[in-house]
């Protein structure tokens, strides 16, 4: 660090400048990377098992693997075929859905991926807008996956799959569950001892139960109670089910949320004549909320992955259609391929969704530290 | 004061209107006692500066008055209403009295402006044109109008505490309690934040302050209240409060905070 500026020798109060982008490396391996001897070790295990492994997948994965054409062809090759992914993308992505209305789910899928482009976008948060965009974006995705109406053929649920279902299983588990969560977690919180203890009782008791056990609950068991010709659709009941189970959690998340908030915080906004209802949607949730937001967007990914549950009640989403279309005889063996290609599906949803919420935190904190 | 001050009452230039009486009021903690016999009342207009050492119990009772705390026993009457369990009343009285708190509780998800208009669109359903032209006015009350659009994190701690006392304004109140509102402050800040309270005083506004700033209280009380182990241990007009109070433990609490 020799090469002092001129200007710095001039001021005797200039900083110092930062050290070169190089510098600033080796400092970084040296700190996180090689900082004890454990460290040290761990580093250099990886560094070995990268060096072994990962040229041997990228000739699998890029250089040997088949892009296009037919079986045989994969068969002939030594490396990754994905051509399964051409060949079988359609019934991986839309399940049992008729093949020939699958346009109906592309336009849906663009539709709905517009809507929540829209939603993430500040310009957007405004009751007044987001409100009529997302009664028009249920109308219309059910209107086009339905049918039934201006011509469209009708399509039962139960042949509803693959990327769709996922996408509207999780919608519905946060867009029916997040306010259910809120209602929990207040009256958790609650003063009144009837509300709370209502609270508490079906928080821990659907917390301690796995959600398959609430899904199969949902699909068998509740029918049975319910009189003779009344009947719930099954996406329905899966969805409530999971939607309750995802509240359950978030809740807890929430309370961690409110508690957070300082008392005086409560009391200002008392003191200054607001109502319960009032001083918790103006002052109380917006701060709870975002302190809490990591965590709540850990549980919104885990929700979406929660849908591949669906398989164990016979629907079809993207996993469960994957694993349909891999009884292919004849694709069978690359079933590897197909597997990767969802996994890559559900990383770009969750990797988004993660950093995304980073960028919201971003937006909320500026300038607004206790 | 009613009882403590008969001999000049004629000459007194506060109404006969008394807006905040507590009959015997008892507050426990527990098997802690805040609250031990408290009988106050004050008139319109009059100001009332409650000192004493800490954990005496005048914040308490302060936040008694808009009902922050429960009492136990006794009553509490402001405005003509007393303060029970009912909810009606206990937010008709809330929007009548104005507070300040000693850690400002300005609204950090809010700027300045919608900490000011939220109370008066919300409790008193104003429009935000209305509320906003009020909000603005206090803000030029209280000196710092150019900071209208900032987030409360951006001010200091004395710009803090007058947005505070410029939001309780807001809603227009008949009484404002402050709860010790310079003790968080650094030195240099505490007189601004005294300044905005002696102007409010000076425009007869019913004031109750909780603070151990004698200096203020020798300028606007027109009544001091000494508090001590969870009683009122003297009532008495400022120039005999300070140079010959009554009590033995006011003398000593006196000696205490003004030989520093």
């Amino acid at each position: 660090m020799n090469d002092t500026t001129p200007s710095a020798a001039a001021n005797p109060r200039h900083t110092a400048p930062p050290p070169t982008e190089r510098v600033a490396m080796l400092r970084w391996m040296r700190e996180n990377l090689f900082n004890s001897p454990i460290n040290s070790m761990i580093t250099v295990i990886i560094a070995l098992f990268l060096v072994f492994a990962l040229p041997d997948f990228i000739q699998w994965a890029l250089f040997q693997s088949v892009w296009s054409g037919d079986h045989e062809a994969c068969r002939a090759a030594t490396g990754a075929c994905w051509a399964v992914v051409g060949e079988k993308h359609r019934p991986m992505l839309f399940g049992v859905y008729p093949y020939d209305q699958h346009w109906r789910l592309i336009l849906a899928l663009v539709i709905y991926l517009s809507v929540i482009a829209a939603t993430m976008t500040p310009a957007f948060w405004k009751v007044k807008i987001l409100m009529p965009l997302w009664i028009f974006n249920l109308i219309v995705t059910l209107i086009l996956m339905w049918g039934g109406v201006l011509g469209l053929q009708p399509i039962e649920t139960s042949q509803w799959g693959g990327l769709p279902l996922t996408m509207v299983l999780f919608t519905g588990t946060v867009v029916f569950g997040s306010p259910l969560a809120v209602l929990l977690a207040l009256g958790r919180r609650s003063h009144l001892p009837g509300i709370k203890s209502i609270c508490v009782v079906f928080i821990e008791s659907l917390r301690g139960v796995p959600l398959i056990t609430i899904l199969f609950v949902a699909v068998n068991v509740f029918p049975l109670f319910l009189p003779e010709g009344l009947e719930f659709d099954k996406l329905l009941r899966v969805m409530a089910g999971m939607a309750i189970f995802f509240a359950c959690y978030q809740a807890e998340v929430i309370r961690g949320g409110l508690q957070a908030v300082p008392r005086g915080q409560i009391e200002a906004a008392e003191a200054l004549g607001l109502s319960y209802w009032q001083l918790m949607r103006r002052i109380v949730l917006p701060q709870a909320l975002r302190i809490c937001l990591p965590g709540l967007v850990n549980h919104i990914i885990a929700a979406f992955k929660n849908t591949s549950f669906v398989l164990i009640i016979g629907l079809f989403d993207i996993l469960t259609a994957t694993t349909a279309v891999m009884e292919d005889p004849v694709w069978r063996i690359f079933f590897v391929e197909a597997y990767l290609f969802v996994a890559l599906i559900y990383f770009v949803f969750c990797f988004a969704l993660s950093k995304y919420s980073q960028l919201v935190e971003r937006w909320l904190g500026e300038g607004r530290r206790f | 004061m009613n009882e403590q001050q008969p001999a000049d009452a004629a000459a007194d230039p506060l109404g006969d209107e008394t807006v905040i009486q507590l009959i015997d009021v008892n507050k426990w903690y527990g098997n802690f006692q805040a609250l031990r016999d408290v009988n106050v009342s004050v008139k319109r207009g009059e100001r009332v500066v409650v000192c004493g050492p800490s954990g005496s119990g005048k914040s308490t009772m302060i936040r008694c008055i808009n009902r922050l705390e429960a009492h136990q026993k006794g009553q509490i009457i402001v405005d003509g209403i007393e303060l029970t369990d009912n909810l009606k009343n206990i937010e008709a009285i809330r929007s009548e009295v104005g507070m300040v708190f000693q850690s400002f509780n300005l609204f950090p998800h809010m700027q300045v402006i919608d900490n000011l208009t939220l109370a008066p669109m919300l409790v008193r359903k104003m429009p935000k044109a209305d509320a906003e032209a009020i909000a603005m006015k206090y803000l030029e009350r209280v000196q710092i109008p150019e900071q209208a659009y900032k987030y409360p994190g951006q001010l200091s701690g004395g710009q803090q505490q007058r947005v505070a006392i410029a939001r309780s304004l807001c809603m227009q109140p008949r009484i404002m309690l402050f709860d010790e509102p310079t003790s968080a402050l650094d030195p240099e800040m505490i007189k601004e934040v005294l300044d905005v309270m002696v102007e409010l005083a000076d425009e007869g506004m019913t004031m109750m302050v909780v603070t151990h700033e004698m200096g203020f209280a020798k300028t606007v009380a027109d009544t001091m209240i000494f508090m001590d182990d969870a009683e009122i241990v003297e009532i008495a007009k400022p120039d005999v409060f300070f140079t010959n109070p009554e009590s033995e433990r006011t003398q000593l609490f006196l000696n205490q905070i003004l030989t520093h």
